[in-house]
């Protein structure tokens, strides 16, 4: 009998292109890289919603509001989708949240930036969510199952992110000089954080050696940040926006439009913590948790309550 | 130190997509019952008309098969090929068969 323990053979099922389940052997670094990166993921979805949620009382009509609160509703859906997909690895969700609680788990860095104006809405579903997109299609083929199925069903949701978030651009594209110059402004501030989200370039990214061996990470990601630039600038020229970035220039040869240097510095600087929201969304989110224990507890007493009533008919 | 628990249980979520077709995992909810669990799973997994019908299961009550023991579980029993329409010799010019 051949040994299914072994790393080897696992590697094998990878290279033949076979997803991985929850009680299938897998390297420890497997899991490992997994759990800290869905984890992430899940997170990423749910502080996510704090930026936009700003805006739902602010909304500047009843549409918008509406599409707003869907938009929002879904965010929370696929952080729950992605901590159940962790879950089946063994982590469970209150150690989860502990990690984002004690700054051990990160979520991505783009929503330690306020969303200061209507614009922002606009910008942060058309790019933040455009760039989230290109990286999720991706993860569509990632070699865990149930982390691949959670993709599936959150890229059919995430279209209507992206459209409505350009919508609003191209709607404010066409209002009044002000409403024009909110829109520039709001692209100028998200563009650059938009393209940070990919992560560092392949040359200097320390994890994905082994997430592309393994088929966690389908595609690196220069070539994804090169797919999102490559979408966008049609779009932002369409509506009559301005792309930030001097340097952007179809190259004919390559067939991708080149693009200027990426600020570094300053996504090490927002990483570490010294981003303009870092406390503010952690906090917030630290804070819901407590005064939202009662209500679990609640649910439990309940529970307990019920079933002992039943051992009692029974 | 160990992180208690408490993001209440753990159900398993399946969905009939139409009438007549069978019902599949879409995912898992956290709730304290079963009136919570069938809440949750609506809101999280039936919010574009995904489904006419919903299961909610405790994970617990699920028993999944070990993958150890595949080979035995799934033999394709290529020594029984008369299980298949194909192992019959039918006589020259039956139709519809
Ligand atoms: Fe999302
Ligand atoms: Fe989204």
């Amino acid at each position: 009998m051949h040994n299914e323990h072994t790393d080897s053979h696992f590697q094998k099922r990878i290279d033949d292109g076979e997803h991985i389940e929850p009680k299938d052997y897998m390297p420890d670094g497997y899991r490992k890289h997994l759990i800290r990166q869905m984890s992430q993921h899940a997170h990423s979805e749910v502080i996510g919603m704090q930026p936009e949620g700003n805006w739902i009382t602010r909304a500047p009509s009843l549409r918008a509001k509406q599409i707003l609160l869907a938009k929002i509703q879904d965010e929370g859906g696929h952080g729950l989708y992605l901590y159940s997909a962790a879950e089946t690895l063994g982590i469970s969700r209150a150690e989860m949240i502990e990690q984002l609680h004690t700054g051990k788990a990160k979520y991505s860095n783009i929503f330690n930036y306020p969303a200061l104006n209507w614009a922002d809405i606009g910008a942060i579903g058309w790019l933040v969510d455009g760039a989230a997109i290109v990286n999720q299609v991706s993860l569509q083929r990632t070699s865990f199952g149930p982390y691949s199925r959670a993709m599936v069903r959150i890229c059919k949701e995430e279209s209507f992110h992206q459209r409505q978030g350009y919508e609003i651009m191209a709607r404010m594209m066409k209002g009044t000089k002000d409403q024009q110059a909110m829109a520039q402004d709001a692209m100028n501030r998200w563009w650059w954080p938009a393209l940070m989200m990919f992560g560092p370039h392949d040359i200097d990214s320390p994890h994905s050696g082994d997430a592309v061996k393994w088929k966690i990470k389908r595609e690196s990601n220069d070539t994804l940040r090169q797919k999102f630039i490559d979408k966008t600038v049609q779009q932002a020229e369409l509506i009559g926006l301005v792309m930030p970035d001097k340097d952007i220039k179809w190259n004919e040869s390559k067939g991708h439009y080149d693009h200027g240097k990426i600020d570094w510095d300053e996504f090490h600087r927002v990483i570490k913590g010294n981003g303009p929201c870092n406390k503010q969304r952690l906090d917030h989110h630290i804070n819901y948790f407590n005064e939202g224990a009662w209500v679990r507890d609640a649910a439990e007493a309940y529970k307990i309550k019920h079933l002992k009533e039943e051992l009692v008919i029974a | 130190m160990k992180t208690e628990d408490n993001q209440l249980d753990l159900w398993e979520v399946f969905i009939q997509s139409k009438s007549g077709l069978p019902h599949i995992h879409s995912g898992s909810v956290h709730a304290s019952d079963v009136k919570m669990a069938m809440q949750n799973a609506r809101d999280i997994y039936t919010r574009r008309g995904e489904g006419t019908s919903i299961w909610v299961v405790p994970s617990k009550a699920i028993k999944a098969s070990n993958p150890d023991d595949n080979d035995m579980l799934f033999d394709p029993s290529n020594d029984k090929i008369y299980r298949h329409p194909t192992f019959y010799i039918m006589p020259e010019g039956a139709k519809n068969i």
